[in-house]
């Protein structure tokens, strides 16, 4: 095969994912999508809900794919667990990825998983030597069997680990420079994470190792408060993105250029136009970053 | 050189058993930024793994949940989630002890219709996400001599089941999940058999006579139709073998042939 050939796709259009906004496809869209063709980069699909042999959630992503660039997102691998890996889970994420040909595959700095319950949240983890360790041997593992690299999401917390020997930016350092793995930038976490645990999000972020970077998240959290009446920030993906998340988001943008972008809205989920309003604001924000690099250079 | 004080080591173990049993309080070591247990920023992991599971339950069985209420049926997914937890992170797999748990829960003993429900439910899911696969074409059997077909046996179209009962099953999901018909027309005395397929994407349930339902149990056990016409004659003694099999033909019952007896 020559250099310059593309491999053969089942798909009709090309596995890359572009530097435009994507939005998280919900299957109560899928109709309205595939009738309307929406302007829009690409679609994630969270790997879980696609884990069934067969029937309309398949057929439905295959037309999905045929059209747009896929970005495969695990939620439930529990990476930071302190069990081995699921090995079933990682073979069934495998399939996934060899019969979707996704552009961009990832998964969460978080654990699901302990012995034989699986608790269907991103828990957090420590972050010390031996969790360091394990992490890595982990995404190594994932990063074999899928043959592929992953991206890692920093996560949203709300509780802090008392023996944590690491700050979480040296830490997804760290992993980055031992496995390999990109990450993925979930702006809202870090707004949630950093106000949670009173820090500035716009420092964490001048300190984020943007070079490894392939994806960003932008979502909803609501406010609440903890017992002692400070802020506390819940990562529930349940309406639109807070105006400080975008501010945050521009200044990323700005700084180091366009990237992937996806829009989550889990829970409440919208009517498909208000979704695509989302992604179409932060396409402005993506075109704006364009333009002034236009005119750096001329 | 000797530690001078040891930081609390919470462990994953600890973690979950906290997130699962309250009563444990707030595990010592997950803190807030004052380096102090702070229970309400515990208690949003503790809320998001009981209601994601209690939600997901709610997707799976929506015509309990309509029957119940949504009060009733958030405790009652609480009660199962506190005994119950998913082992595997593909949700759709996740509830398949549901029914029974109903069947068994006194304060509901009043509703023995509820547990079977349930399992039409469970088995409505299962074929819905079942693996794709053509139907059998009846042009096959052309090729088999009448004289023959007692000795046949069935391969069982992935995404078909059958769910026995004693109680109008379908009617209750017709009204309660898909909202067609009226309540007060349901007749708790009617039994309501069910075979669940799915020839396409759409899954379909139809309902069966009862002596139907024990040749399709039979069939898709690996009986030859000869030995499930007879378990089915048993029940029925108008049953026709005929009638029987182009039912379950016409439904997208059946795969294909089953060229080997089962071990
Ligand atoms: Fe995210």
């Amino acid at each position: 095969m020559r250099s310059d050939e593309q491999p053969v796709s089942a798909f009709g259009t090309q596995a890359a994912v572009p530097n435009r906004p994507g939005a998280g496809l919900k299957a109560e869209h899928v109709a309205d999508i595939l009738q309307s063709h929406p302007d829009i980069g690409f679609f994630e699909v969270h790997a879980e809900n696609y884990m069934g042999s067969g029937g309309r959630p398949h057929q439905q992503l295959t037309a999905i794919r045929d059209i747009y660039p896929l970005s495969l997102h695990g939620v439930g691998l529990s990476i930071g667990g302190e069990n081995p890996l699921n090995k079933d889970h990682l073979a069934r994420l495998a399939e996934l990825n060899k019969r979707y040909e996704p552009g961009l595959f990832s998964e969460h700095l978080a654990w699901s998983t302990h012995e034989t319950t699986y608790y269907n949240d991103l828990l957090p983890v420590p972050y010390d030597q031996a969790t360091l360790i394990r992490v890595c041997d982990h995404i190594d593992e994932v990063q074999d069997v899928m043959g592929r690299q992953m991206l890692l999401e920093n996560p949203s917390t709300y509780i802090a680990y008392a023996q944590s020997t690491f700050s979480e930016l040296d830490f997804l350092i760290e992993i980055t420079r031992r496995t390999g793995c990109g990450l993925l930038l979930d702006v809202n976490n870090v707004y949630v994470s950093c106000t949670n645990q009173e820090q500035s999000p716009a420092a964490y972020l001048d300190e984020f190792p943007m070079q490894y970077v392939g994806e960003i998240h932008l979502g909803g959290h609501a406010p609440d408060m903890d017992e002692a009446g400070r802020p506390l920030l819940i990562d529930a993906h349940d309406r639109a993105v807070d105006d400080a998340v975008w501010a945050l988001y521009k200044d990323v943008i700005g700084m180091h250029g366009a990237l992937p972008t996806l829009i989550e809205w889990d829970n409440d989920v919208p009517a498909w136009p208000v979704l695509l309003r989302e992604a179409d604001a932060a396409q402005e924000i993506l075109r704006r970053a364009e333009n002034a690099d236009l005119k750096a250079v001329s | 050189m000797a530690q001078v004080f040891a930081l609390p080591r919470l462990s994953a173990a600890d973690f979950g058993d906290a997130l699962i049993n309250p009563e444990l309080g707030t595990p010592e070591g997950a803190v807030g930024p004052d380096g102090l247990p702070d229970v309400k920023r515990f208690n949003v992991y503790r809320n998001n793994v009981i209601v994601s599971l209690c939600e997901a339950l709610g997707e799976t069985y929506p015509t309990i949940k309509a029957l119940l209420g949504d009060e009733y049926f958030a405790a009652l997914a609480r009660a199962f989630v506190a005994e119950h937890q998913p082992s595997n992170p593909v949700l759709i797999w996740y509830g398949e002890e549901f029914p029974s748990f109903l069947g068994a829960f006194p304060p509901l003993k009043a509703y023995p219709y509820l547990e079977d429900v349930a399992r039409l439910e469970w088995a409505w899911l299962q074929s819905y996400h079942a693996k794709d696969c053509e139907v059998f074409d009846p042009a096959a059997l052309a090729t088999i001599p009448p004289t023959d077909l007692g000795g046949v046996r069935f391969q069982r179209h992935p995404a078909a089941t059958i769910v026995a009962s004693e109680w109008p099953i379908w009617d209750l999901v017709k009204v309660n999940r898909f909202k067609d018909g009226e309540q007060s027309q349901i007749d708790l005395s009617v039994a309501q058999p069910v075979l669940i397929v799915r020839p396409e994407f759409d899954v379909d349930v139809r309902v069966l006579e009862p002596s139907h339902a024990t040749f399709g149990g039979a069939v898709f056990s690996g009986a030859t139709l000869g030995e499930a016409a007879e378990t089915a004659l048993e029940i029925d003694s108008g049953f026709t073998l005929a009638d029987c099999l182009s039912n379950f033909l016409s439904n997208g019952a059946l795969a294909g042939l089953q060229t080997k007896e089962p071990a």
